[in-house]
């Protein structure tokens, strides 16, 4: 039984089968891929897992619990985390508030008139964002406007947030994507240390075949809103119907 | 201090010495001199530069942190008028009850309408709560004012009559509002000199209050809720996904500035006991959002600057007439003096809104961070001068 069970999840978008009969079991502490050509589904089956769309049937269940029906806040506070493909953060706000922004949900939940006593006084908010902001080696950065930073940093960031949550599933969508080879690197290099470090369940969507191969334990090849195959990197790498739906484009 | 820190202190210190100070800094020009008619320190308008100030401060919670633009505040400062005024009809003149009222009527009201409009952003919502101020305005002007029912009185406005209750008035207590037997009204007049100078118990009750609604607003800017403000306004998305539920702290921000609206609302009520239906009108609402950029959006002290700036405009400006303006020109030749006034002319008296107009089109283009941005400029370019001179000095320096 795996954190994450997703059953006979369909979607239809008007005349489109978005997703049909989609079956996918993310076991714990593991790092799972899900891969297709473009137009397979792959958004679309994340969209369902985080409350931003209702699937049309199926269930979703993390840890034991439905997910269908909450919003993307709720979910978040049942433990998964989402990094968005293009770096979603707090623009407006520095570096350091920006991650104290997940410590404070952490704390307080979805909503705390917490109106009065500064920012600054609250320590243990500032120390923990502090600490996270230095394990992803950004705390000479915590002044700056958001905004401001690179794409990279900026990406780092919203990892870190989300990690700040302490979360128990990480989704990323596309962590890589539009990237230059160097921050491609890093960021496979920062995935495989929070693995390392942490207990964690990572469900990473990709294109980049190189970010797949040299993270994933386990890959779902989605083809036409369906899974097509489940297994490990070194067997995927030779499947003939993968080939056929995903890498036969390109080779 | 007070759970401060330095710089927002000595904010706070500036802006107290300043409303304190008020009745000196406003009339620096000796009573009856030319000059005199810029003078603006009389009770009337001080008290409407500081009512004004809480009501922009209290908009600025709302749209300055969240961005979410309100078209319909003034609902909220008329509401606090009538809930005044009604305290003053059935108990008494006192204006402790006035205000609290006012205040709680105000915040209901801002807690139905915030729900509502809410569910909606960007101009959707501008557009919804239009929709409730004018609905506001209508229900005041007439619907609420007929024999049977009358809450508002419609036209005429609401005002206290001999025959209403006034359950807790007695005959030793003014017949005006009064803060226990301390009438509003009552001013006291110092002459120095040339210059004279009113201290008015209604003014420097207003700016006390002003003065303590600015603190608060200073800690909530500072606040865990102050920041989740600030990330509505920058990402809401994010927000969702971070387990935040951006609805309830958009509906309690409306909230406290639909209270602030309320408190002005019930000031100015008891100021001046009477509470008229434009009080509500669009009009009043969108010079709110004009004091408020005009100031500088987003921060502290913009929207009290704002607000004084269109105040002192409205109620100075649009006192130049043509006689004064021959006066000024007099030093010129008689036809060029005429056409001087002849340009000038459009831009005063009644014309005065020409004149904001003009001002407030340079700001937002200009500024678009408000008088606050162009006073920060003027910091930094006095100070850049001051090291470049610095500079130049040391350079000059080695070679001597």
């Amino acid at each position: 039984m795996g954190i994450l069970e997703v059953k006979n999840v369909g979607k239809r978008f008007g005349g489109l089968q978005a997703l049909s009969d989609v079956n996918l079991s993310v076991a714990e502490n593991t790092v799972h891929a899900i891969i297709g050509p473009n137009g397979a589904g792959k958004s679309t089956l994340l969209n369902c897992l985080v409350g931003k769309l209702i699937p049309d049937s199926g269930s979703v269940m993390f840890d034991g619990q439905s997910v269908l029906g909450r919003a993307p806040y709720e979910i978040n506070q049942m433990g998964i985390s989402r990094v968005f493909q293009t770096p979603e953060i707090f623009g407006d706000l520095t570096v350091l508030e920006n991650m104290m922004i997940p410590c404070f949900a952490k704390r307080d939940g979805a909503f705390e008139l917490n109106a009065l006593p500064a920012v600054s006084q609250q320590k243990d908010v500032v120390d923990q964002a502090m600490h996270m902001l230095e394990e992803m080696r950004m705390a000479d950065k915590r002044h700056m406007h958001a905004a401001a930073m690179s794409r990279g940093d900026k990406r780092r960031l919203e990892i870190g947030m989300c990690l700040s949550q302490e979360p128990r599933l990480l989704l990323l969508d596309e962590p890589t994507a539009g990237m230059a080879r160097a921050d491609t690197n890093n960021t496979i290099d920062l995935l495989k240390q929070i693995k390392q470090e942490r207990d964690i369940t990572i469900a990473i969507i990709e294109h980049d075949m190189h970010v797949v191969f040299s993270l994933a334990e386990r890959i779902t090849v989605l083809a036409q809103g369906t899974p097509l195959v489940e297994d490990t990197p070194e067997n995927i790498k030779g499947h003939p119907k993968v080939r056929e739906a995903y890498l036969g484009e390109s080779a | 201090m007070l759970g401060l820190d330095k710089k927002d202190t000595s904010l706070l210190i500036i802006v107290a010495i300043l409303t304190l100070l008020a009745p000196f800094i406003l009339n620096p020009f000796p009573a009856g001199s030319a000059m005199a008619q810029f003078n603006a320190g009389y009770p009337d308008l001080m008290q409407r530069f500081v009512i004004f100030g809480i009501f922009a401060i209290g908009f600025n919670i709302l749209f300055g942190l969240t961005g979410y633009l309100s078209f319909g505040h003034a609902a909220f400062l008329g509401v606090g008028s009538y809930s005044a005024v009604w305290m003053f009809k059935l108990l008494s003149y006192n204006v402790i009850p006035a205000i609290a009222l006012s205040v709680v009527v105000a915040a209901l009201f801002a807690l139905l309408i915030g729900y509502v409009s809410l569910r909606r952003s960007g101009i959707y919502f501008s557009i919804l709560t239009l929709a409730f101020a004018q609905m506001s305005f209508a229900l005041a002007y007439s619907v609420l004012s007929n024999p049977k029912f009358n809450l508002t009185n419609g036209e005429t406005g609401l005002q206290v009559y001999a025959d209403d209750p006034q359950i807790f008035h007695r005959d030793s207590l003014p017949d005006m509002p009064h803060l226990f037997g301390l009438s509003m009204r009552s001013t006291y007049k110092l002459d120095i000199g040339a210059w004279s100078f009113d201290f008015n118990v209604g003014y420097y009750l207003c700016a006390v209050i002003m003065m303590v609604m600015f603190y608060l607003a200073i800690r909530i800017f500072r606040s865990p809720f102050g920041m989740m403000l600030r990330a509505v306004k920058s990402n809401q998305q994010r927000m969702n996904y971070t387990g935040l539920n951006p609805r309830p702290y958009t509906l309690a921000a409306f909230v406290i500035s639909g209270m602030y609206a309320g408190l002005a609302g019930g000031l100015m009520a008891a100021m001046d006991p009477l509470a008229g239906a434009e009080r509500m009108q669009w009009t009043a609402s969108g010079e709110v959002v004009l004091m408020t950029i005009l100031g500088g959006a987003g921060t502290l002290i913009g929207p009290v600057l704002g607000a004084g700036f269109i105040k002192y405009f409205e109620n100075i400006f649009s006192k130049i007439n043509d006689t004064i303006l021959h006066q000024w020109f007099s030093f010129l030749p008689d036809g060029i003096e005429d056409f001087m006034v002849f340009i000038v002319h459009p831009f005063i008296g009644k014309g005065w809104h020409l004149t904001l107009g003009i001002l407030f089109m340079l700001v937002v283009i200009f500024l678009p961070g408000g008088l606050v941005e162009g006073g920060q400029r003027l910091g930094n370019w006095l100070r850049n001068r001051g090291k470049r001179s610095g500079e130049a000095k040391t350079k000059h320096e080695p070679a001597e």
